[in-house]
Formats: C-alpha cells, structure tokens, sequence
C-alpha cells in the first residue's frame, strides 16, 4: 500500500495512506480465497458481503462491487478508512496465517472512493408514507439511521447541535484520515435520499424530545448524540492552561481550522513539547495533529503496552513512524506549573502489568520509586469520555448508572417512539457500531410505525444486487429502482484508469 | 404543528438576521436577533454561541432578553478583542450571522427568596436583567446593582428601574450614584435589609469573586454566572471547565451558573488569560487591516483573510 513518507506528511494535512490503482485491487481480489463460510462476513458488525464484492470487483463489475457494500454500509469510503479491520474482518481471514489477510478494508474504501468520483448513488424511488421522523445527532449512528428511515419513505429530519453536520467524522478524526470531503460527499448522498439536515439545533435547549413529540409531530425519534463530556484524572495540576483535552485539540483543528489562525479566528496555542495520556485513536489523532502543527517533540503516555492499545494497528505505526515518543507503561502523577500559571512538565511513574482485570487486559500496578519528570509545555488528555448530560437534563428519558441512555433489546428508551444508539448507548466505540446500531434502531422505528421493513430482502438473496438497491428489492412493493440516465452507463475499464 | 425553521447555515440563507442595533457607548452595543424558537425556549442565565462570519471562531454571549411575540433574542455586547470588535463594526441592522446556536446551559434557578439582589457589573449588567424581572414576577423585593466606570457608559436603567424595588447606580469615579464599587452598594443594600435571602451577582471574575467575599461575611447566599473560555459549548470538549467546591465542572452544560462561595475565581481567571498572545495578534492583525480598508475602501483584505484555505 503506497504511503506517504513519515517525514514529508508530518509537514502537511494530505491522507497519508493513497489509495489502491486498479492494478493492486485486482491483484489484492485474486488472494481471496472465497471462503464457503467466510468468517470475515461473520465478524463484520453489519454483515458486509465481503467475498461478494471482491468478486465483482474481480470481474470488472465495479458498479456491482458497489451496490454490494451499500445494501448493508451506507458509508464505504469512511468504513474503509477507519474501521479496525484487524480486530474484525481482517483479523478472522485465513489467509491471514501464515500471510497478510487479504486487506478487505482498503478494498472497501477503493470502491467507495471510485463511487464518490463517479458520483454512484443508489437512489431509489421513494414512496413518502407520511411519517415523520426525527434524528437528534449527525454522528455515523444518526446517518445510518437516518438514510434507513428515508429509503422507507419517511420525512426524516436531523438535528446537529455543532454549525457542520457529521459528529466524530467531522469534528474529531483529521483530514490525513479522514478528509473532510469524503464525509461533505456522503453527506451529499444522504440529502439525495431526501434526508433534511438542520444545524445549529441543540436538542433538548431548543426545543425537547418530548416538545418533538407533542407539538411538532414526530412519529419516531432516534437519539445518536455521541459521548462527549471528555474525561480528566483529577491529578494536581490539571487546570493549568496548556491542560487540554483531546476533544478540544481536534475540534479547534478540525471544525474550527485552528491551524490557519490569524485567517481563521479560533486560536490553538500549541505547545512545543507536547505529551498526551492515553493510546486510543483519540489520543493518536492528537499526536499526529500535534505534529502537524508545529510541535517539535510529542510524547504519548500510556499505562499499559503497546499490545493493550486501543487503536487502529494502522494508527500506532504511522505515529510511530512519525516521530512520537512512546512512554509505554508510564502513568502520569502530577503536572507541574511554571510559577505563572502554565504547564512546565510532567511527573509520571512507571508501570508493570499485573493479573488481568475485568476488560481482559492485564492490569497495570505502579512500580515503587519509579516516578520521575520530564519537561512539557501542554498535555493532552485522551482518555475516554463520559455520557453527554444534555439529554437526561431536559428529558424524562431513563439512563443508567453512568448516564448513557437506557435502551431494550430494540434499542427503544423507556419513552415511547423514541429510539437511541451509537456512543451515547454503548460509551465511546467505533464508527461501524455507532451505524451499526443506528441501523438497527430505524430496522425496529419501522416496526414500530407499522412500516414493512425491508432489511428482510438484503438478508436473503445478498448478491442479487440487480435486484435490490439500498437493500429494497424492485419489486418491493412501494419501491421502484429507478437510475438516472446518466447513471446507468456503468463505467468502463478505461474511464477509471484515466 | 410545523416547526419554524431557524435559519441556516449552507442553504443559501443569509443565516441569523440582525433586526436591530442599539449603542450604549463606544464599547457597547446591542443586537436583536430574529429567532423565534430560541425567542420561545430561552429562559434567563442562558447563553447562545456565536459564529460571526465563515471564518469566525464561537463566542459564547448571555441571552439579556428575549421577546417571545416578536421572535428575537437580545444581546449585549462589550467590544473587546478581535471578533466583539469585528462584530461592532460589521453586525449592523439587517446583516446576518453565520452560526447562532443555543439556549445553552443550565437556566438560572429561580428561588423562591423573597428578598432578592441582582448585581450587575459592565458587561455583566445586561445579562442579570432577565433574572431580575423573573424573580420580581416571581414576586420578591429585588434590589437592582449595577455597577460602571462613570455615568456615560450607563445603560438599562430604565429598564431596571421597571422591575427593581430599588435600583442603586455605582460608579468608579462618582460621576453617578455611590462613588466605588458594586461591592460598596451591596454593603450599603445590606445594612438597609438584614433579610435578604439571595445575591446574583454577574459580571468580570474580579468582581463576583469581591461580591462573593462580601456575601460570604454577611452569611448571604450567593450565584455568580461563570464566563470562561468556551469552544462547542455542548460539553463535547471540556475547555469551559471550572474548579467549584473542589470538583470540575463543564461551565456550558453544568453551569453557567453556580454558588459563589465555592467557585475557585483565581483559577477562572488564570484560565481566560489562556489565549493572550493570540488574541493579541488577532487584534492588531485585525486592526491594521481595518485601517488598510478604511483609506482605501477597494483594496481587497490581506490574501489569506480573503481566501484563507490559500496556503494552508
Ligand atoms: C478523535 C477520534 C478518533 C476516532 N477514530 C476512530 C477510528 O479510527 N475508527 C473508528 O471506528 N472509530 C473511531 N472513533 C470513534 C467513533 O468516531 C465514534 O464511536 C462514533 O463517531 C460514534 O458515533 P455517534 O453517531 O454515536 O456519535 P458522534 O459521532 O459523537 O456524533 C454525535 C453528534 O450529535 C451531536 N449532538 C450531541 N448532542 C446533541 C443535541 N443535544 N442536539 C443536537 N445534536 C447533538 C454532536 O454535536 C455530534 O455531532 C474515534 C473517535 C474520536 C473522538
Ligand atoms: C457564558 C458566557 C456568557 C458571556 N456573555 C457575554 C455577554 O453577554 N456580553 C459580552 O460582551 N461578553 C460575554 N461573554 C464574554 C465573551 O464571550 C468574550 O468577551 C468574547 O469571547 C471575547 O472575544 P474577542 O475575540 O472579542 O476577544 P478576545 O481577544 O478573544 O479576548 C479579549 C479579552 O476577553 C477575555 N475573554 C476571552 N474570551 C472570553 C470569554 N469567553 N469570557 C470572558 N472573557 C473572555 C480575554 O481574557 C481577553 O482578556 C460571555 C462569556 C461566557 C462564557
Ligand atoms: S475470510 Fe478472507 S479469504 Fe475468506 S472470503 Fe473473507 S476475505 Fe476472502
Ligand atoms: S465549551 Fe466545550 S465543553 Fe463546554
């Protein structure tokens, strides 16, 4: 896979993994092995027809390859992009032992990038049955949910809180990963689906739940509205200024273009030594975004090993490779002032792995007089989230223990027609869960309101794709396939190679 | 029912209109914005969070009234960086804003005291007026403070004098009412009524934490609305958070408002000198290309403000 080099790209925002030609897709299909059971379907959160596309992609049926993904993943160009293939379908693979598994998600994101640049949708017509439905949250959950209920017929409207629509895509994970035109394109698909999208709406302040419900005629309501709520360790020294947490690095950077100040307003302030504690994807999207930005060393603090990292494999070894200064099993103790009210440095101790705790993951226990400091002028926190409050300050909706939304085994909440998934359901996860459960809650909306779910057909007949688009068989009825003229040309070989 | 739609961002709308401007001095000055809905659900010690223009940054700013017939939200704003000046010079009636988003945070708890001060110091007398007229339609004896450096920047006291019992001025040169500061006109408040059961007092740091101070030794209780540093205001990034009885507490969705005798005022105000230098440069960066524009009106703006993506 052509990358671009580490110290090159720690100079600018580009992506740093290029994408596949069609040569190396080609040749990557061919180590398919076409499993009868394959277990990379299995271990995909939403059941992706893997081998189903490798084989039209195989054959050259590009625009098949395609309408594969999209019957089960409305996002292919995210998913291929920042999905833990290795701890999904990648990881289960056999060719995977003794070689490389066949790299199913750059694939993934070859055919969602080539859908993009042929501007591919698969619209079909849709019949309004008059039901209205609310999304409160434009992260991948409310998406997935949102496109779900919209393909059914229904008049779906989300609400975003922030000026730009998208959640984490937008506001957290950078350009280099994620660039922001391949989340603007989706978004774009998703209004062609009919889906409005209203920005600058905080739910629950604006207007509540219950209010969406009783006056303005809601029939479901999905709430995807993320984490958020970043936590802290409540060690000394953690208001000095140059303490940020990981959330508030990314979204200046990211939302609000911090990096461009003075052209853009928003400033950044970044410090030239920067630690940060934790190892998620977070904590490496801050590194890396640190780098970029100036910082001339970065250090990432972590209490257990490199092997119990939570993030992308991808992402470790690009920061690796990038410069970070890895402090594996380091827990920090104190952050130091300067006498004026900044951060001077950093006090950690070391850390051994002990018995294995309830995650699994051996437990780290200091190490007795190991603790020792070093010179930092900001600190990054990136050490998960807690629930957002918004919700459960304005509304009846029942939470549990630590304040995420409660929901059945439907994803419904204890308020009637209301429905909740993504972060604020299970605490900070990924991006295929979040659309994952989103898909799943608009699958039981439609139950609920009595509209016959399609989901059935996808199910069943996976790779008679001529059939089915979005998953909604033609002869379904209310639905009907139509392509625009200019779609129905599939692409030709040459034109893609051009 | 059909929801009114607030105006929006990216459908070719012009965004939140500015229906009208006030000026209250050189430095301060009023906007009325169009909003039914927020107009509808705002409720007093509640914000919303501004984004003047494209490439703008969120500023966070009180809701100081709102008119539920006429749909519009009140704000008062005191010029003192980069984007308030910005704002001053450009949000005039009938221009738009690129992003108002809100009620945020928690509204004002509106207690049933019966005897009730409202103080309100500079930026800070705007935004205690809508807790004073609520707690006088809730039916207790306000006693309205503001407090200003002389009796030409004073603004509102009409409107104070409305719903205040009493209504007492301060000043720092003596130019109107008490000669000191609002801390001299709650003493003074005090001495008059010893059954006053609640302070709000809203205003820079320096001064709710002198109120506080002097609550704390007359034993009355006391709520102060906290303005730090804000970025979402959502409680997605943590940058609003403040020390309160030991605890850390996210301003925008915990707050604004909370006890002032357990709010760490050295730690807020250590915490707003976070950006200094660059809101320096921004100024003087922002200044010189107001003087730049000014002498010759057809200049374009320095390139990287005109098409800022250049470059980057
Ligand atoms: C920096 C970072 C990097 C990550 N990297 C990866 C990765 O590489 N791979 C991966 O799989 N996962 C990654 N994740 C996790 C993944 O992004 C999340 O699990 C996923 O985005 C959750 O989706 P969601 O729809 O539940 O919520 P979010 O994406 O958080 O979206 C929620 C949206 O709701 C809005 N909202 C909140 N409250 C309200 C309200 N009251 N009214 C209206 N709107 C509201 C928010 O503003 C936000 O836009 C990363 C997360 C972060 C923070
Ligand atoms: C909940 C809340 C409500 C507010 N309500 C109002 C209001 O009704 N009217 C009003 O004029 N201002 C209000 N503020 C303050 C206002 O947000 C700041 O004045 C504004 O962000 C300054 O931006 P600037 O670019 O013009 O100045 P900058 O150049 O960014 O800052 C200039 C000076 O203002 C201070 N400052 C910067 N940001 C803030 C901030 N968020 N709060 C306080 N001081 C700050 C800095 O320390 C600096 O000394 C409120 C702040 C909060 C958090
Ligand atoms: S597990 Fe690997 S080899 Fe088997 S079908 Fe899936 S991608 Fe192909
Ligand atoms: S402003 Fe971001 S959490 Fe409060």
């Amino acid at each position: 896979m052509p990358i671009q080099d580490a110290m090159e790209r720690v100079g600018n925002f580009d992506e740093v993994t290029y994408g596949y030609s069609v040569e190396d897709t080609l040749r990557e299909c061919e180590r398919c092995l076409y499993c009868p059971e394959p277990a990379c379907i299995a271990s995909c959160p939403v059941a992706i027809d893997i081998p189903g596309f490798i084989e039209k992609i195989s054959a050259k049926d590009y625009r098949g390859a395609y309408d594969v993904i999209s019957e089960t993943n409305l996002l292919p160009a995210i998913c291929g992009r920042v999905c833990p293939q290795e701890d999904q379908c990648e990881g289960v693979c056999p060719v995977g032992d003794p070689l490389k598994p066949v790299a199913i998600g750059r694939l993934e994101r070859w055919v969602g990038d080539l859908a993009i640049a042929e501007n591919w949708v698969n619209v079909p017509y849709i019949e309004p049955n008059g039901f209205k439905i609310g999304i409160v949250g434009s992260g991948p959950a409310g998406i997935a949910c949102a496109a779900e209920m919209a393909k059914a017929g229904c008049d779906v409207t989300i609400y975003e809180a922030l000026h730009l629509p998208g959640g984490v895509l937008r506001y957290g994970i950078p350009d280099f990963r994620l660039p922001n035109s391949v989340v603007d394109q989706e978004i774009e698909n998703l209004k062609k689906l009919g889906v409005k999208i209203e920005c600058n709406v905080l739910i629950g302040r604006l207007f509540t739940i219950q209010q969406m419900v009783d006056e303005f005629g809601y029939d479901a309501i999905f709430i995807g509205t993320g984490a958020g709520y970043p936590k802290f360790m409540g060690i000394e020294g953690e208001s000095l200024n140059g303490v940020v947490s990981a959330n508030e690095l990314l979204t200046r950077c990211n939302l609000m273009h911090a990096g461009e100040f003075p052209a853009y307003d928003t400033p950044l302030h970044l410090g030239k030594r920067v630690a940060i504690i934790g190892a998620g994807n977070t904590a490496m999207d801050a590194m890396r975004v640190a780098l970029r930005q100036g910082a001339e060393k970065v250090y990432c603090v972590y209490r257990r090993t490199k092997a119990e990292s939570p993030a992308r494999a991808e992402e470790i070894d690009h920061a690796e490779e990038e410069g970070v200064d890895f402090q594996w099993l380091t827990a920090p103790v104190e952050i130091l002032d300067d006498g004026d009210g900044n951060v001077r440095a950093m006090r950690c101790i070391r850390m051994e792995l002990g018995e294995p705790d309830d995650s699994g993951r051996r437990r780290p226990v200091p190490i007795e007089d190991s603790d020792y400091e070093f010179e930092t002028d900001m600190v990054v926190y990136a050490i998960g989230t807690n629930a957002n409050p918004i919700i459960g300050q304005t509304s009846k909706i029942k939470l549990n223990e630590w304040g995420y939304v409660e929901v059945d085994d439907n994803l419904a909440t204890s308020m009637a027609g209301v429905y909740a998934g993504g972060d604020i359901v299970t605490g900070a996860a990924t991006v295929i869960l979040a659309m994952g459960l989103g898909r799943r809650a608009a699958h039981n909306m439609k139950a609920y309101l009595g509209i016959r779910d399609t989901n059935i057909v996808y199910a069943g007949h996976p790779t008679e794709t001529d059939e089915t688009l979005f998953g909604i068989a033609a002869n379904e009825r209310n639905f009907h396939r139509v392509r625009l003229a200019k779609d129905i040309t599939s692409s030709t070989e040459e034109e893609i190679h051009a | 029912m059909d929801i009114p739609r607030p105006n929006q961002v990216g459908t070719g709308e012009p965004g939140f209109e500015v229906v009208a401007r006030q000026d209250f001095s050189d430095t301060t000055f009023l906007l009325e914005i169009e909003h039914p809905l927020m107009a509808n659900a705002a409720r007093p010690g509640q914000f919303v969070i501004v984004i003047p223009d494209e490439h703008g940054e969120r500023i966070p700013l009180t809701i100081a009234d709102f008119d539920r017939d006429q749909g519009t939200v009140t704000l008062v704003i005191q010029a003192v960086g980069k984007t308030s000046k910005e704002m001053q010079r450009v949000c005039q009636t009938g221009s738009a804003l690129f992003s108002v988003t809100g009620p945020m945070g928690v509204p004002s708890h509106i207690t049933d005291a019966k005897k009730v001060i409202c103080v309100g110091g500079g930026l800070g007398v705007a935004p205690v007026f809508p807790q004073a007229r609520a707690h006088k339609e809730n039916g207790a004896y306000v006693i309205g403070i503001v407090g200003f450096r002389s009796k030409d920047l004073v603004f509102w006291d009409d409107k104070f004098e409305k719903y205040c019992d009493e209504f007492i001025v301060c000043t720092d040169d003596g130019s109107r009412g008490i000669k000191g500061l609002v801390t001299k006109g709650i003493e003074a408040a005090a001495e008059k009524h010893a059954d006053i059961d609640e302070l709000i007092a809203i205003g820079p740091p320096i001064m709710m934490k002198a109120c506080a101070e002097t609550t704390r030794t007359l034993g009355i209780k006391t709520m102060v609305s906290l303005n730090p540093i804000m970025v979402d205001g959502t409680g997605m990034c943590g940058g609003c958070r403040v020390k309160v009885g030991g605890s850390i507490k996210f301003a925008c969705v915990d707050g604004p408002d909370f006890d002032g005798h357990a709010v760490d005022f050295d730690d807020l105000m250590n915490r707003l000198q976070r950006f200094k230098e660059d809101e320096k440069v921004a100024l003087e960066r922002w200044t010189e290309s107001c003087r730049r524009l000014d002498q010759s009106p057809l200049e374009p703006l320095p390139p990287d403000k005109a098409s800022p993506r250049a470059g980057a």
